[in-house]
């Protein structure tokens, strides 16, 4: 392994090289994109200098598309203010249910709690749209169909199983002799759980919450059954938008680039503890 | 927090201290119980639905027909054509991926500071929503102006049409899935070869073993738990794949990439269909949990071993 062959080493970076030319070209060509108008895009062959524009988000972010045809409105910002809304009121909400139960499931071993624990493990894996279409024409009838409550509320499908488990795996490893002896002190039990436990499992409840928080934000066939345009995040709005403004390629660019910056600036701020997510706490980074 | 400051509220201090300890479990889980049940509720009635003659449009028809729709697949040319465009597809990706990863997870397998960047790196498409993805990868695969299209016309192919032409379009959209996800099995298996013990490989190179006995007699069978449990993870996602899809193509053209879920969904919002949609959704279903508890039992083995390690 250490004495590598000069040839074997030739490989080894070619093969690097393809590789990361394969997964980050897309990203990389559409973020240029976005920076050209119209014109500069449909110019064959494809050019990668060229004078850059901030046209695209300019009209993204006013909400105003100039084109031959007239003026067209664009709610994408609209979009990206829901996602965040979702998204967030979604990992709170899990966080909140969440973090009490792995608790319970970590310390105390009872057969309910495994229970509910593997349940909400399976429903991760069930077909959303099981759920979703019965609860679509319930949600009509209660009134919860397109409200931001009614999606929070389909989203802990998503952030609960995650927070659940990897929660639990970091109260698991905590020995409970430290918080014992903290109430042999003359403390009360939930003295121990809020001062004790949840400042120690403090990093793995963060990471679990931002990884829900990514989950939630790039989730699509939610909102796709639940969502009229008023309340729709980002991934079916970019969708809505690129039927809508047909052949605005430069501003359809910008949106995703919008889109995807904040899970992508997430992901590296969180990047230790993609594994630990990624596995639903099975496998740690 | 509601939970916290009721358990403080009516828990006066000292006052039958056991019994409190035995239901406070039960409390601390009971919002999670809810949610259990909130999901299970729509699942019950979709199972109900799927027997049932009910489409949206002649509620007045609606009635109990036992196993009807479930026959009526049999006979199904579309239910048969979904059944296998959904397995081509999950077989295709799942393979791709396995291989892809796992030969990027050997090459980045030492910790230098450039291999670790570049795994992060590897990460960015897997933190891309599915279905944006797909919007990224239609327009490089534009006809009129996608850098793709421009690419394999240089290579004498000018009349390659990607999502949109019946004969590629499922190399197109498995292209796209293997652009997401191989970083996930990449990930998970960087990790599971990093947290191998180090001796059997250290005696292998003592006694001058070669690399590819090593590999397929030592690393394969040591890294074995991370393998399965990644592929039983995207294998479970793949059979529902939806979004890169239906971003792409809706299904098209024709009905080339009828997986499940998208017929399902055209099944209920395009023809009101809503008994023969859960019906569809219960097979899915029923698939992915005999999956699922396969997957569960090899995730808990290997979640008590990285535990036990830690």
């Amino acid at each position: 392994m250490e004495h590598e062959s000069l040839a074997g080493r030739i490989f080894r970076g070619a093969a690097l090289t393809l590789i990361l030319v394969f997964f980050m070209f897309p990203i990389v060509w559409i973020l240029l994109m976005s920076f050209q108008t119209n014109e500069q895009i449909l110019r064959i062959p494809p050019r990668i200098l060229f004078e850059p524009t901030l046209a695209n988000y300019e009209a993204l972010i006013s909400g105003q598309l100039r084109t031959a045809a007239g003026n067209l409105e664009i709610t994408f910002m609209r979009n990206l203010w829901n996602s965040f809304v979702l998204s967030s009121g979604a990992v709170v909400l899990a966080l909140l249910l969440g973090v009490p139960a792995a608790y319970a499931f970590a310390r105390f071993k009872f057969r309910l709690g495994e229970t509910i624990a593997f349940t909400l493990l399976s429903f991760r894996f069930a077909p959303p749209l099981l759920v979703l279409l019965p609860l679509s024409l319930y949600y009509q009838e209660l009134g919860l169909n397109d409200t931001y409550v009614g999606i929070v509320w389909v989203y802990q499908l998503i952030a609960l199983p995650l927070i659940l488990w990897i929660v639990r795996g970091y109260f698991e490893d905590i020995s409970p002799d430290i918080e014992h002896a903290y109430r042999l002190a003359g403390h009360s039990w939930s003295e121990a759980f809020t001062r004790i436990a949840v400042p120690l499992a403090g990093p793995g409840i963060a990471a679990a919450g931002l990884l829900s928080f990514i989950f939630c934000w790039n989730n699509f066939i939610f909102a796709l059954i639940l969502a009229s345009a008023d309340k729709q995040p980002v991934t079916v709005g970019a969708l809505a938008f690129v039927t809508a403004s047909g052949i605005q390629y430069g501003q359809i660019a910008a949106a995703i680039v919008l889109s995807v910056t904040p899970t992508l600036l997430l992901a590296l701020y969180a990047q230790r503890y993609l594994v630990e997510g990624l596995s639903l706490g099975a496998v740690k980074g | 927090m509601s939970m916290l400051q009721l358990l403080q509220a009516n828990a006066p201090v000292g006052r039958k201290p056991r019994a409190r300890g035995r239901a406070l479990p039960y409390l601390l889980s009971l919002p999670a119980l809810l949610v259990c049940v909130a999901i299970i509720v729509p699942f019950v009635v979709a199972a109900i639905y799927s027997l049932q003659r009910y489409r949206l449009n002649l509620p007045y028809l609606r009635s109990f027909i036992g196993v009807q729709n479930y026959v009526d697949f049999l006979t199904d040319p579309a239910f048969w054509n979904t059944l296998r465009i959904s397995l081509v597809y999950t077989a295709l990706t799942v393979v791709l991926e396995l291989l892809l990863g796992l030969a990027i997870a050997l090459l980045l397998r030492r910790p230098t500071r450039f291999h670790n960047a570049v795994s992060i790196v590897l990460l960015l498409p897997l933190m891309t929503a599915p279905a944006i993805a797909a919007l990224m990868w239609k327009l490089m695969t534009n006809p009129g102006f996608g850098i793709l299209s421009y690419l394999v016309g240089l290579l004498g192919f000018t009349d390659f049409k990607w999502a949109s032409d019946p004969s590629t379009a499922l190399f197109t959209v498995v292209l796209v899935d293997v652009w997401v996800y191989t970083p996930f099995i990449m990930i998970l298996l960087l990790a599971g070869l990093r947290s191998l013990p180090r001796q059997p490989f250290e005696a292998a190179a003592l006694d001058g073993v070669p690399a590819t006995f090593v590999f397929f007699r030592i690393t394969l069978p040591m890294l074995a738990p991370y393998i399965i449990t990644a592929s039983l993870f995207r294998l479970l996602d793949s059979i529902q794949q939806f979004d890169i899809i239906y971003a792409m193509t809706q299904g098209g053209p024709g009905d080339r990439l009828m997986v499940f879920q998208v017929q399902a969904y055209l099944e209920f919002f395009q023809y009101t269909n809503v008994g023969r949609s859960a019906a569809l959704l219960m097979i899915l279903w029923l698939i992915t949990n005999i999956l699922s508890n396969i997957f569960i039992k090899n995730w808990l083995r290997l979640r008590a071993r990285v535990h036990r390690q830690a």
